[in-house]
């Protein structure tokens, strides 16, 4: 019997079978469709708590004035001298001078209380140029941020975060209106955008809740200080998280060097990166690569077992067809390429169709429940193939053992 | 031997309406089926011989038990012999592997069971097709051979009907012509009647005795008397021996 033959005699029983074969296919796609929907809502929990993790610069570094000269924290150097300044900000931005840094934002905050009206709320007020929406990893929701024109004027204004929007001006829209930080007049430019309280960054408690001001207006009219130039903090942010230590090692040099110092234990500041972030975030993801490991083995083993025991249950109940067919002149193995072009059908359109509803469900349920559900090719075309290698494993094993029994065993049996 | 001399005579008179036909197509000499369930050993079949010639209409009759069934699965290479030889039209198949048994059931013997045995996915022409295509037949040979074979058993306007549309006397024709279609050198209906009511059964047996008149071999396992008696020659199996041959065999001393 040639392959035509035989494939079209595996394609002829699936087809003449329609109830089994529908049934088969039906639990192989049912099998497909949880391994897709499962691993795809895994992936889409660990995009979507990767990308909030990102949010609060994991490829971030702070440089804070002072110095730490042992491993305990003791601050030493030139003490809390204000010894950074608008200059160094401005040096660390050249390209030529590092490369690996993508943007940088002088900042000075200070806790100050706001009053609009009647309302009146206390939070960190931040005096900083407009690379700090970058370096942030902010956005707003209405209105601008700073621009560099308000830092050449020193402008009174203010953009403030979703919550001390919210806080002062209720559900009132606030660009346009005035606040009062520590007597001083300043009007609403924008409002950021949320990204949730979080308490993970080192800087600000919660970043829905601050008040952006120019850091020229801030030096000015807010905070006073030693030095008009001098800020209380510089924000780095690497090109890429994959460059941060170098990033690090050029804002180290260039800092250096600007300020004079020879050796590195003389340094007047510091460099952090946001460690704490960086770590969690790692163990985050490692988690839920476990995770995501556990649900799709999981979901593979049961799906799996699914295809087995259909197949198992399929071929047994066709020992008797075996008999027959070898009775009348087929050989072990015509009947084993039979039972493995069937097997290789059922289980082709039982992962394809499971493999489509499983993309359709990945478009559809999100709309339902609030969690995205990310399709991995790679977990649907390895489902499939497991799909397909076990309803072939499964198929055509019990199916080759009976072509080897006698005939006349496998037509007696029931 | 003796076994075979008792049946010279019913040879000639057989051979004397079809005297063409003479080669013997079934030869088996001293043939043992053991059994074995765990220790305990049952010899279904001890020491049988017989020679059945071509176009000869035989029937193997004894009661449930005397290893007719056994003897019907090794003339029909369904099982293989403990010990024994069997030449199927002078071919030595006890030595055969699967492979060349598979190929010798195909185009040398025709099945025809009591339980039918067709696949109920399958339409008739479907089904009769079936040994044709394990012979590797092209797709319209196969389909015109069996129209062919479902026309010679009466069952022309039943082509395209599932066995479940069907009589358990027209399933059992159409397992007859499955059986026919390939033009096998030997029939075997084993119990083909005992399915089947009195009406159906009379005329698969009369189908049997058109086929045997047009020169077919057929050997026809029954435990009924009546329908041995459609054979032209009878043998008598007990207890995994043939009846008359022990009889014949103190005679002949």
């Amino acid at each position: 019997m040639n392959l035509v033959e035989t494939f079209r005699t595996g394609l002829e029983a699936v087809v003449s079978h329609r109830m089994r074969s529908t049934l088969t296919v039906l639990g192989i796609m049912i099998g497909i469709t949880a391994v897709i929907l499962t691993v795809g809502l895994g992936e889409g929990a660990q995009q979507q708590v990767g990308s909030e993790i990102s949010a609060l610069g994991s490829n971030l570094l702070t440089v804070t004035p002072g110095s730490t000269t042992s491993a305990s924290g003791i601050r030493g150097g030139f003490g809390s001298a204000s010894t950074l300044t608008v200059g160094d900000a401005t040096a660390l931005t050249s390209k030529v001078v590092a490369p690996d840094i993508g943007a940088v934002a002088p900042a000075s905050s200070s806790s100050e209380g706001l009053v609009a009206g009647t309302s009146n709320w206390t939070t960190t007020v931040v005096g900083t140029d407009p690379s700090w929406l970058t370096v942030r990893g902010r956005s707003m929701t209405e209105g601008r941020f700073i621009v560099n024109s308000d830092l050449a004027t020193r402008a009174e204004v203010v953009v403030l975060g979703a919550t001390t929007a919210q806080e002062l001006f209720g559900f009132r829209d606030p660009v346009g209106q005035s606040v009062n930080i520590s007597g001083q007049p300043m009007s609403v430019i924008g409002v950021l955008n949320t990204v949730g309280s979080s308490s993970s960054s080192s800087t600000v408690a919660n970043p829905d809740d601050q008040a952006i001001v120019p850091l020229t207006t801030a030096s000015a009219l807010l905070f006073g200080g030693s030095s008009r130039n001098s800020v209380s903090q510089i924000l780095i942010q690497a090109s890429s998280s994959g460059t941060l230590s170098a990033a690090y090692q050029e804002a180290d040099a260039e800092l250096l060097s600007l300020h004079g110092i020879t050796t590195a234990t003389g340094a007047d500041f510091t460099i952090t990166s946001e460690q704490q972030v960086l770590s969690t975030a790692t163990s985050v993801d490692k988690t839920l690569t476990v995770l995501l490991g556990g649900i799709a083995g999981i979901s593979l083993l049961v799906g799996g077992i699914g295809v087995m025991n259909i197949m198992l249950v399929s071929v047994t109940e066709r020992i008797r067809e075996i008999g027959l067919r070898k009775a009348l002149g087929a050989t072990p193995r015509v009947i084993r390429r039979q039972f493995l072009v069937e097997a290789s059908v059922l289980g082709t359109v039982g992962g394809v169709l499971g493999a489509l509803l499983g993309i359709v469900g990945a478009l559809v349920l999100p709309h339902l429940i609030s969690n995205p559900i990310t399709v991995s090719p790679v977990a649907a075309v390895g489902a499939i193939a497991i799909a397909i290698a076990i309803g072939i494993v499964f198929g055509v094993y019990p199916a080759g053992r009976a072509a080897k029994l006698p005939p006349i065993d496998a037509l007696r049996s029931e | 031997m003796s076994g075979i001399d008792d049946t010279a005579e019913v040879r000639i008179e057989r051979t004397a309406s079809h005297p063409a036909v003479r080669r013997p197509v079934i030869e088996i000499e001293d043939v043992w089926k053991t059994y074995r369930t765990g220790s305990l050993e049952v010899d279904a079949l001890r020491g049988v011989s017989c020679t059945i010639d071509s176009g000869e209409y035989v029937a193997i009759m004894g009661p449930s038990g005397s290893g007719k069934s056994t003897l019907m699965h090794i003339l029909g290479c369904l099982d293989v012999p403990t010990s024994g030889t069997y030449l199927l039209a002078g071919d030595d198949v006890s030595t055969m592997a699967e492979e060349e048994l598979a190929h010798v059931r195909n185009r040398r013997i025709g099945f025809v069971f009591q339980q039918f045995n067709l696949l109920s996915s399958l339409d008739a022409a479907r089904n009769v097709e079936l040994p044709l295509l394990y012979a590797g037949v092209s797709r319209p040979e196969r389909r015109r051979r069996a129209v062919a074979a479902l026309e010679r058993v009466g069952l022309g306007d039943r082509i395209d009907h599932r066995p479940g549309e069907l009589s358990g006397g027209q399933q059992q024709r159409v397992a007859v012509a499955r059986a026919l279609v390939t033009d096998p050198d030997l029939i075997l209906a084993d119990e083909p009647t005992g399915n089947l009511d009195s009406v159906s059964a009379r005329d698969v047996m009369t189908l049997l005795e058109e086929l045997h008149d047009s020169g077919r071999t057929i050997v026809l396992i029954t435990h009924d008397a009546d329908v041995a008696e459609a054979g032209g020659r009878s043998l008598r199996i007990f207890d995994g021996q043939f009846a008359g041959a022990d009889a014949l065999a103190a005679e002949a001393r």
